[in-house]
């Protein structure tokens, strides 16, 4: 339990404390800005803004749950307007299909913060919210982890590696646009639904919803992954923008003191991860990313189904 | 302070006839007011105070407690419970008031000090503390009563410190209470209790004011009352940064 100790030391060293105005909780600065600094990594390396990993690590040490959710989606804004702009100089973003996604989730998070507040008004939104997590992170992750697996297996073996079916259902649609980036001709319908179904999905969950819409970019749309990473940052700024306005005015939860903590080492770590991800190959990516996927489910998945050592717990009263 | 002594003693001289006031405390504190800063990491109280008496000291075994209070505010304490196979939360108990921190010094064994009927109309200690709405969903009140208590008491908010208060010479009384970094800001109510065969024979309040100062101030004012200029300001800092770290990068790998 070495690396706990270091964890719980930090936790501990006052020198280094800081009080946040809007969390009402002293942590660690140093502490905050390795953990902003490691999401920050895998959101440059994967396109995921990171925020299913960082919002469970901010629960952790203490940050209140309301606040740990707002102020992540400011952090993202930051972490991937950094990655984007790495991937813009490298023209890995394709504008014009994150332009149709961002209409779909715009659409999409305003519909699921309907159906948010209606489970909230019902009792059982923190269920939801792990039985999604669990099963959206499970499929995706399994689906990522089989296939990019035997991609990579073939490529293994010498064999070259199978291009994926560029032709299915999703080609035969109307409203056909021209997606230079991604060297595409498709329809719209497919993106603005996927779009909506992040969006949706996102509001309710408190993410981005990276981890589902590149995925959803590369199995139905059938985009290149070297494009899908920076276009799938590039849809999650103004996603997680509008996330940031929303909470900061109604619920004013959003910490800037712990934003920018997070962000210092998030912006820093997505620049380092965006180069990693530059030298890797596409199945490696993937195969990481599903790993990464599967571990998040398996540990949610884990909590639903072992007795807690507390059944108990205090949230804010007057309902 | 003077003001407040007099009004105590008369209370008390209403409320405890005849024996009383023949004692009475007069007390003090290292500090009164507790400015949360950016850097803050909690804070040390120092009590400390002496007992005045107009006759001889009476035979029976002199008690002090020290209670510090903060603000209270209304708590749901949820209960999981395993259905299909998962936890999941089931039932609900609204705590109608229940202290944000509450600590308990006293000069021996609480029960010794204070007697069942005095602490429950005094509301001492910290299961009195806590009021729940009569719950006619729940079977076992109570148990989520214990349930708030067990987990403010492992989070360091609620704590009982039998024996930390010293007393000299039946005389002189000090004591410190600890208050944690994850403060909330309001009044903290102090009390000071002197026993005597588990009866209160005389009792002094002192209030302890717990607030944000400098950035951590604006910062928290600016949020609540302009909040589209607090969020905008927000996610200008969060661009900012990431234009930043961008340029910064590049420049450092041109070069």
């Amino acid at each position: 339990m070495y690396p706990l100790d270091i964890f719980n030391k930090l936790k501990q060293t006052p020198s280094m404390q800081i009080y946040l105005p809007i969390a009402e909780v002293s942590v660690n600065a140093f502490l905050l800005l390795g953990l902003g600094g490691l999401v920050g990594v895998l959101s440059g390396m994967f396109g995921v803004g990171g925020g299913f990993l960082m919002t469970p690590l901010l629960f952790f040490i203490g940050i209140p749950p309301a606040v740990a959710v707002a102020t992540e989606a400011n952090q993202i804004v930051a972490s991937s307007f950094s990655g984007v702009l790495a991937h813009l100089k490298r023209k890995t973003v394709d504008i014009k299909m994150g332009l149709v996604l961002q209409v779909g989730g715009l659409a999409g998070a305003t519909l699921g913060i309907q159906l948010f507040n209606f489970l909230k008004a019902a009792g059982q939104v923190d269920l939801l919210v792990k039985l999604s997590y669990v099963v959206f992170l499970g499929i995706v992750g399994g689906l990522m982890f089989a296939e990019s697996l035997r991609a990579l297996l073939k490529s293994r073996g010498g064999n070259p590696v199978p291009t994926r079916r560029k032709h299915n259902w999703v080609h035969n649609l109307p409203f056909k646009m021209k997606f230079r980036t991604s060297g595409l001709y498709i329809s719209a319908i497919p993106p603005l639904l996927v779009g909506v179904l992040v969006g949706v999905l996102a509001a309710i969950m408190g993410v981005g919803g990276g981890f589902i819409m590149v995925p959803a970019m590369i199995y139905i749309l059938g985009m290149p992954t070297k494009v899908v990473v920076g276009t799938s940052l590039f849809q999650i700024i103004l996603t997680t923008a509008y996330t940031t306005m929303m909470h900061a005015t109604t619920n004013y939860t959003v910490d800037v003191a712990l934003a920018v903590l997070l962000l210092v080492g998030g912006v820093i770590g997505a620049q380092i991860g965006t180069r990693i991800g530059v030298k890797m190959n596409a199945e490696q990516l993937r195969v990481l990313l599903a790993m990464m996927v599967l571990a998040v489910c398996i540990k949610l998945g884990l909590d639903l189904l072992i007795q807690p050592s507390e059944l108990y717990e205090l949230g804010a009263g007057g309902h | 302070m003077t003001r407040l002594l007099t009004l105590f003693g008369f209370i008390a001289a209403l409320t405890l006839p005849a024996r009383a006031q023949t004692e009475e405390i007069v007390a003090g504190l290292s500090q009164n007011v507790v400015s949360i800063t950016a850097t803050f990491v909690g804070s040390e109280i120092l009590i400390f105070g002496a007992i005045k008496r107009e006759a001889p000291a009476p035979d029976s075994e002199l008690g002090v407690a020290v209670v510090v209070e903060g603000p209270s505010h209304p708590i749901t304490v949820r209960r999981k419970a395993r259905r299909m196979g998962i936890w999941v939360n089931t039932d609900a108990v609204e705590v109608q008031r229940a202290p944000s921190f509450y600590a308990i010094s006293t000069s021996g064994p609480f029960e010794d000090l204070v007697n069942e009927s005095v602490d429950r109309a005094m509301h001492i200690s910290i299961p009195e503390s806590i009021r729940i709405f009569s719950s006619e969903e729940v079977e076992d009140p109570d148990s989520f009563a214990e349930a708030l208590i067990r987990i403010r008491k492992k989070a360091g908010l609620y704590k009982i410190d039998e024996g930390n208060v010293t007393v000299t010479d039946d005389t002189l009384f000090d004591t410190r209470i600890e208050l944690p970094a994850n403060l909330t800001e309001g009044t903290y109510q102090t009390r000071i209790f002197l026993t005597r065969g588990g009866e209160i024979v005389a009792n002094y309040t002192t209030d302890i004011d717990v607030a944000k100062v400098g950035l951590e101030r604006w910062l928290y004012n600016l949020a609540h009352e302009q909040a589209l200029i607090y969020g905008l300001m927000s996610l200008a800092i969060a661009i900012a940064a990431g234009w930043g770290a961008s340029a910064f990068f590049r420049m450092v790998l041109r070069s």
